[in-house]
């Protein structure tokens, strides 16, 4: 496949802690599990965590620093998922080469990596500084997430324009831990608030799950597993309707209610309770 | 939600926090996407005053000039509510008026009502849209502003 074909998403917030290289992690997983080659790229070059995530952080020998330096070859530097061999891991060098990476650097090792797969995900850094211009240059589409909390929108806002100048087209939001109890109670902003305010179309929205903590702990995206959590569901829609499937999107009311509030729900309505 | 903070909702004394976000959001990202300081905002507001004032007598105390934002455009919305219109002795330099300023701010419309009543303060749609109204001045002026790539 050409470099022309391969889709190269940039997944970025601005903000710091809302959720990109969880985002990164899970929709790589899942894409490659529905059957596209899948490069994830870390462009944290300053806090890289990306490998942590797909529990790959002891398998890592060469990073992008040697391959732009050419002292390996490509597939050297490129980790191989244990169990899902469509994903591979381009890790992020060595925070030193932040003195000198330009956007070019960026872009030549995403495009080395397109050559050999459907699909490139640039996990991007919090900020818009140079780190985040080195990764958008690298980009051709980009996945905006956020939270639905005022300083996260705020900052996917300064992004989104930033997005814009430099013509990238599509940009797509995914809404990330949305608590719909909160929202029910008109304590959060909705959907809709952060969907109006920031005039992206939704690809994807993902309610606040504990899942997610456990599975960092353990390095195993919650995607690998199928989809038991609502996080993991929302984050196999999103690669779903990023090839191009139409997905209904979740109702976060009802995805809040696991088996034991279910459970609760039928006794109660019987009379038991 | 605690007991209290319920309580006080029903009884209509507090906003739910969540539409006050939604306010306080859509009030900084105005400002934001236009990249104006307030000071900026200061001088753009007297000079837009300056401008109105040669043609019509504006209230000055309540005048007001905002950035309003929506859909990623934000507006630069002027509500200036008019005393009275200065009389059309007042010659326009020929060829001064940029943009659509004659056409928008007819500076003495002989409509109904003319703007005698002093304290009849309305406030009125845009000029150019209703000129049947000359008593208000609603100009709004959008523009997509998006934040330039610093360096």
């Amino acid at each position: 496949m050409t470099p022309a074909s391969a889709r190269i998403i940039l997944i970025c917030s601005g903000k710091g802690g809302v959720g990109k290289t969880t985002l990164t992690a899970n929709l790589g997983i899942a894409l490659a599990k529905l059957g596209e080659r899948t490069v994830v790229l870390d462009a944290d070059f300053g806090l890289r965590n990306l490998d942590l995530l797909l529990g790959l952080e002891n398998r890592i020998v060469y990073t992008a620093q040697e391959v732009l330096a050419g002292s390996c070859r490509l597939e050297q530097a490129l980790v191989k998922h244990k169990l899902e061999p469509n994903l591979s891991l381009m890790p992020a060098g060595n925070p030193r080469m932040l003195e000198w990476l330009t956007p070019d650097d960026m872009k030549t090792v995403a495009n080395l990596v397109a050559e050999r797969a459907d699909y490139v995900l640039i996990d991007c850094p919090a900020g818009v500084e140079q780190g985040f211009k080195n990764a958008a240059a690298a980009c051709r589409e980009a996945i905006v997430i956020t939270t639905p909390e005022m300083s996260a929108v705020r900052d996917a806002d300064r992004v989104i324009g930033l997005l814009n100048t430099q013509g990238i087209q599509p940009v797509q939001l995914v809404l990330n831990r949305v608590r719909p109890k909160m929202v029910a109670n008109q304590e959060m902003l909705a959907v809709d608030d952060v969907t109006d305010i920031l005039a992206l179309p939704l690809l994807g929205l993902v309610v606040e799950d504990e899942q997610v903590i456990v599975s960092t702990n353990r390095g195993e995206p919650l995607t690998l597993n199928g989809t038991g959590s609502p996080a993991a569901r929302a984050y196999m829609n999103v690669a779903r309707r990023l090839r191009g499937e139409e997905v209904p999107l979740i109702d976060p009311s009802k995805e809040r209610r696991g088996l034991r509030a279910r459970l609760m729900a039928k006794l109660r309505k019987s009379g038991n309770f | 939600m605690t007991l209290i903070d319920f309580i006080q909702r029903l009884l209509g004394r507090e906003k739910p926090s969540g539409a006050l976000a939604r306010e306080r959001l859509q009030l900084v990202l105005a400002h934001d996407r236009s990249d104006l300081n307030p000071e900026l905002l200061e001088q753009m507001r007297r000079e837009i005053l300056e401008v109105v004032q040669k043609y019509v007598e504006i209230d000055l105390d309540s005048g007001d000039v905002s950035l309003e934002t929506g859909d990623r455009v934000t507006a630069l919305v002027a509500n200036l509510p008019i005393r009275r219109a200065r009389p059309l002795a007042t010659p326009r330099p020929a060829g001064d008026s940029g943009a659509a300023t004659p056409e928008s701010v007819p500076p003495a419309t002989d409509g109904a009502g003319t703007p005698d009543g002093v304290g009849g303060r309305e406030e009125i749609g845009a000029a150019a849209d209703l000129p049947t109204e000359p008593v208000g001045l609603n100009a709004e002026t959008a523009a997509a502003v998006e934040p330039g790539l610093p360096g």
